[in-house]
């Protein structure tokens, strides 16, 4: 296999790191502007709708409670957007990744599990009641979603015989990882919708308990987090991309250019069911996670398994 | 001799080393939950950190992994068993303050000496291409017994903590002689049954 450098050898770290930032930044409001126009049905709006809210929060007074975790606090709200950027930095970009490990996969997974800490110190912080339960809720979200994640991951890793995202996208050169393994395609989806609190999964801010774990932020810290939560969810498209929709194959057009736009059919596909189906309390879908994504998955990466020794990913 | 470092990667190590040894002090000088508990994640991802530099890249990513998890569940059980569930109230990490020092001094002190004395091996071989292959292989080969093991007791103990904390059984659910065909929940759960 021809080796193939990282982003950051490539291009020098500086401008590596700038770019995915780049990246990330447009994928977030790429989304914000999707979900805006699918909530309101109005397209004119939508496109400048994200950007018309960054400066509204960002000349925003920010008012505080008493008594807060200041400390705690800031960290968790610089967490997000650090995290959601940094969880890019393993998603290719022109079929390279900022870095190149031996194990893609799980640092994406980690920093998404890092975002258990971001959520619940963001939800502890303002020593508020609403935002306290929405960070308890996402905690049960967590043990939700968390392993059917993994697992769906895992799949993926699995059939390419790598964890490297670059040689998940070699292996899918004959066979879109979808076609095999929908299951732990749409599982993927699902489970970082949930991660993310959006859509169905969006309980821990739910306006049942006056916006839980936003209820407090104001100003550029309600920016930071719904930026970190955008580019997360722009950046759990471009991996799910990656990892099932053959990155950047496909015919005639250029590579770049369909990898943009299968990014873009995840995102109005993501956000135009997402935003139809009603909020799941996080303890309903924990016996879902359990009861039926877990062995669900199973089965996904039972089947892969028995494809990989009958050779059908060589 | 062993792996070669760049002046940067030692000065990270150093330093990192030190981050995880203060953030392991502040565990046990804030006086909240909160602080405590992610005084300790900063201790580990400091630890994460110098695996990263040491392009252990799996261990370094899976100890962040594994570590963030484990101070969420931590927090879970302590709803489970604390009578101070949320955390809110002022509390220390600090129980039977001269034994515990006397035991740190004396395992710091062991541990300094073994450190020091012991006269370790010289490297035989050359670090792997792949660290994550070797470690997997590691895992799921010669170490796999172990790893079995410690997962069953692990996995043992996760469902004893659950027992213990549930008031709710199955008997209180599906009726003394089990043969209700719906559980009696207080509230519904999120499968049709």
């Amino acid at each position: 296999m021809p080796e193939l450098t990282s982003l950051a050898d490539a291009w020098g770290l500086a401008p590596a790191v700038l770019a995915v930032v780049g990246f990330g930044v447009g994928l977030g409001t790429v989304f914000a502007a999707v979900d805006h126009v699918v909530v309101t049905g109005r397209p004119a709006r939508g496109a400048v709708e994200p950007v018309r809210g960054a400066l509204r929060w960002l000349v925003q007074q920010r008012r505080t409670t008493a008594a807060p975790d200041r400390l705690l606090w800031r960290i968790g709200v610089v967490a997000v957007p650090v995290l959601a950027v940094l969880s890019l930095a393993v998603v290719p970009i022109g079929g390279r990744t900022l870095l190149s490990t031996s194990a893609d996969l799980v640092w994406f997974n980690a920093m998404e599990t890092l975002l258990w800490a971001a959520v619940w110190l963001i939800g502890w912080g303002p020593n508020a009641v609403p935002a306290l339960v929405g960070g308890y809720r996402f905690l049960a979200q967590g043990l939700a979603y968390e392993l059917p994640l993994m697992l769906a991951l895992i799949t993926a890793g699995l059939a390419a015989s790598s964890l490297r995202t670059t040689d998940i996208l070699a292996a899918q050169a004959d066979l879109w990882f979808v076609v095999t393994m929908p299951v732990a395609f749409a599982v993927f989806l699902v489970c970082a919708t949930a991660f993310a609190f959006w859509g169905p999964f969006a309980a821990p801010a739910g306006a049942d308990i006056a916006g839980g774990v936003l209820s407090e932020l104001s100003g550029v810290h309600r920016l930071l987090v719904e930026a970190g939560r955008a580019v997360f969810l722009g950046a759990t498209a471009a991996m799910a991309v990656t990892l099932f929709l053959g990155g950047e194959a496909g015919p005639w057009l250029p590579g770049p250019v369909w990898y943009l736009l299968k990014i873009a059919v995840v995102v109005v596909a993501l956000v135009g069911v997402g935003r139809r189906v009603p909020v799941l309390r996080p303890d309903r879908f924990v016996e879902v996670a359990w009861m039926v994504l877990v062995p669900a998955m199973l089965v996904q990466a039972l089947v892969v398994g028995l494809l990989v020794l009958a050779g059908a990913y060589r | 001799m062993g792996l070669v470092l760049t002046d940067g990667a030692v000065v990270a190590v150093v330093v990192l080393g030190v981050v995880a040894v203060i953030a392991g002090i502040a565990v046990f000088v804030v006086d909240s939950m909160a602080r405590a508990t992610f005084a300790l994640l900063a201790s580990f991802l400091a630890v994460a950190g110098v695996f990263l530099v040491l392009d252990l890249t799996y261990l370094a990513v899976v100890t962040a992994l594994m570590m963030t998890i484990e101070m969420a569940i931590m927090v879970v059980f302590m709803i489970m068993f604390m009578m101070n569930p949320a955390g809110l109230m002022p509390m220390t990490m600090v129980h039977n303050a001269r034994g515990s020092a006397a035991v740190g001094a004396a395992v710091f002190a062991v541990i300094t000496v073994a450190v020091w004395t012991v006269d370790w091996p010289p490297r035989a071989g050359t670090p792997p291409e792949d660290s994550t292959r070797q470690l997997g292989e590691a895992i799921m080969g010669s170490d796999m017994l172990v790893m079995i093991v410690i997962g069953v007791g692990l996995f043992a103990t996760m469902v004893a903590g659950t027992v213990l904390a549930t008031h709710r059984g199955r008997y209180d659910r599906f009726g003394a002689d089990l043969d209700a065909s719906r559980p009696d929940d207080p509230v519904r759960g999120g499968m049709p049954r």
